[in-house]
């Protein structure tokens, strides 16, 4: 399989704090990949790196093969990186739709009633098509988890970086969020999942990366990664 | 095209205003009531719709003035050339103060350009070229056809002046520029994770309030006949600029224009009636007002009003 990200020998550092320390991934093209570890493991910073939120300190991103350490969080999104965040953050003076009519005018260059349209497609893939012209401040969470990655879909991603989707959701919620991600799955886009719902990752991912202290301790199915005495002792303590 | 004609309507009534035989104090009124229009519009555009709290309004205005000042000095240069001049030495400005919010956003922002107010005041007070501390007293030029006087003329242009940053703000609000502002306004992070060149916006806006800023300084010194650094770095100016919006409402072109003309008019009736000193006791009380009554202006009472009658 072909690889759709590298990431090369990634540190990350704040003050005198290492988030991240020469971490190495590798992600396949269509693959559903598990990010896990405890909290303050360095998910989320590596994460920001991979998206552009943050600039790593060392080492190298490479994307659909090309350096893309350096350049703004914008142009990554334009190169076919999008993501969630962990706690929402819509665009809170706009409707759900006009949220999705941000990347789909500022990445794919679509606008007026063809957006629109777009739009309004993409919120009906995700039953969210009523609610298209509410103020997003009036959404529930599971509508604002679901707007989020409505809009990320709107950017027209090949990599969707999920970050704990699920968090504070309930059964049924969960699993149409989960849906949702096999689906985008489905039409060709990589997944990257943070998740801390275990059964949901456990359901969701191929490969299963642990990441604790800023690095990967272990990767592998999930069967393998669950059974990794290392993993178990990040998450459980000695 | 209801808009444009509105802009034709407000122009030629304006020109037959000026050919009229109105009293003089009209114009003399109309003219800081106009430009506060402009300065409430310019600073709405990185305010209001970037979310970017801009204290420095003096500074931008001042440059403005004194720009148009060293221009007409060193190259007897028209009214419209100084303007110009204004426009693009404050827009230059807006557009370095936009680099500076790349590394500073919210209230440290707001900070480094009230800083900007006083290096810039500074900077004027020991330039002896044109007039240091003391100021200049200057002479107008003769005014131009079909103008009667040079307060008719400046009154126009002003008119002109406001129509322009109007139509400017109202392209930026209806634009791709404007849903990116109001984006990276509600969530910088988040907007540069879906697309929008947030630092390029921000420059954006920065050099078109800045030089909207600056144009609206420059006809000052001959508005007055005279320029000195002390009234020309007020902070009043920035406390109005601020106030306006917020009375009008910041989510729209419109907003701007009803406070500014609310505010201003106000202002100058209470000058004329009672006394100059009041004018900022008038801002303040407003503000406060609206701040706990209206938070979303004038603007956002009519929305709500609308959405509970249908």
């Amino acid at each position: 399989m072909e690889s759709i990200l590298e990431v090369n020998k990634v540190s990350k550092f704040f003050g005198g704090f290492t988030a991240l320390s020469g971490v190495d991934l590798q992600v396949q093209k269509g693959e559903r990949l598990g990010l896990i570890g405890p909290n303050g493991s360095g998910k989320t910073t590596l994460i920001n790196c991979i998206s552009g939120a943050l600039l790593n300190d060392e080492g190298t991103i490479h994307f659909n093969g090309a350096p893309i350490s350096r350049l703004p969080a914008h142009r990554r999104t334009k190169l076919g990186i999008a993501r969630s965040f962990q706690i929402p953050r819509p665009f809170s003076s706009m409707t759900m739709l006009e949220n999705l009519l941000v990347p789909l005018s500022y990445v794919c260059g679509i606008t007026g009633a063809r957006a629109e349209e777009e739009a309004y497609q993409i919120l009906a893939s995700m039953g969210l098509k009523a609610k298209a012209l509410v103020p997003t401040s009036q959404l529930s969470q599971v509508e604002l988890r679901k707007m989020e990655l409505a809009r990320a879909m709107a950017a027209h991603p090949s990599l969707l970086i999920s970050d704990e989707a699920m968090a504070g959701l309930a059964g049924t919620e969960i699993d149409e969020v989960l849906q949702i991600l096999f689906d985008m799955n489905s039409q060709g886009i990589t997944i990257i999942m943070i998740e801390h719902i275990m059964q949901a990752v456990m359901s969701f991912s191929q490969r299963v990366v642990c990441l604790d202290a800023g690095q990967i301790i272990c990767q592998g199915t999930p069967k393998e990664v669950v059974a990794n005495p290392h993993v178990q002792r990040a998450y459980l303590g000695d | 095209m209801r808009f444009w004609i509105a802009c034709l309507a407000v122009v030629l009534a304006a020109t037959g205003l000026v050919m009229s035989g109105v009293n003089e104090y009209l114009f003399f009124a109309g003219f800081v009531v106009l430009q506060a229009v402009v300065l409430a519009t310019a600073w709405n555009i990185l305010g209001g719709y970037a979310g970017y709290v801009n204290f420095g309004v003096p500074a931008f205005v001042g440059a403005g003035a004194y720009s148009a000042l060293v221009v007409h000095m060193s190259l007897e240069a028209p009214l419209i050339v100084q303007i110009l001049a204004a426009a693009l030495i404050s827009g230059t400005l807006g557009f370095l103060v936009g680099v500076i919010s790349v590394r500073l956003r919210g209230i440290f922002f707001s900070i480094a350009t009230v800083a900007l107010v006083f290096i810039l005041e500074t900077v004027v007070i020991n330039w002896r070229y044109v007039g240091g501390a003391t100021g200049l007293q200057l002479t107008r030029p003769g005014e131009g056809w079909p103008f009667d006087s040079y307060t008719r003329m400046l009154f126009w242009v002003m008119v002109i002046m406001a129509v322009a940053a109007i139509a400017i703000a109202r392209y930026i609000q209806d634009s791709h520029i404007g849903r990116g502002l109001r984006a990276l306004r509600d969530s910088e992070e988040a907007a540069e994770c879906t697309g929008v060149p947030t630092l390029r916006l921000k420059l954006i806006a920065c050099a078109v309030s800045g030089a909207l800023l600056g144009a609206a300084g420059a006809p000052m010194p001959m508005y007055l006949s005279y320029i000195e650094p002390y009234s020309s770095f007020n902070l009043v100016y920035a406390v109005s600029a601020l106030a306006m919006p917020i009375i009008g409402g910041m989510s729209h072109w419109v907003g701007p224009l009803i406070g500014a003309l609310l505010l201003a008019s106000i202002q100058q009736l209470v000058t004329v009636t009672i006394s100059s000193e009041l004018n900022v006791l008038v801002v303040g009380v407003l503000l406060v007002f609206f701040v706990i009554a209206a938070p979303d202006g004038i603007v956002g009472l009519y929305r709500k009003w609308k959405a509970s009658s249908k």
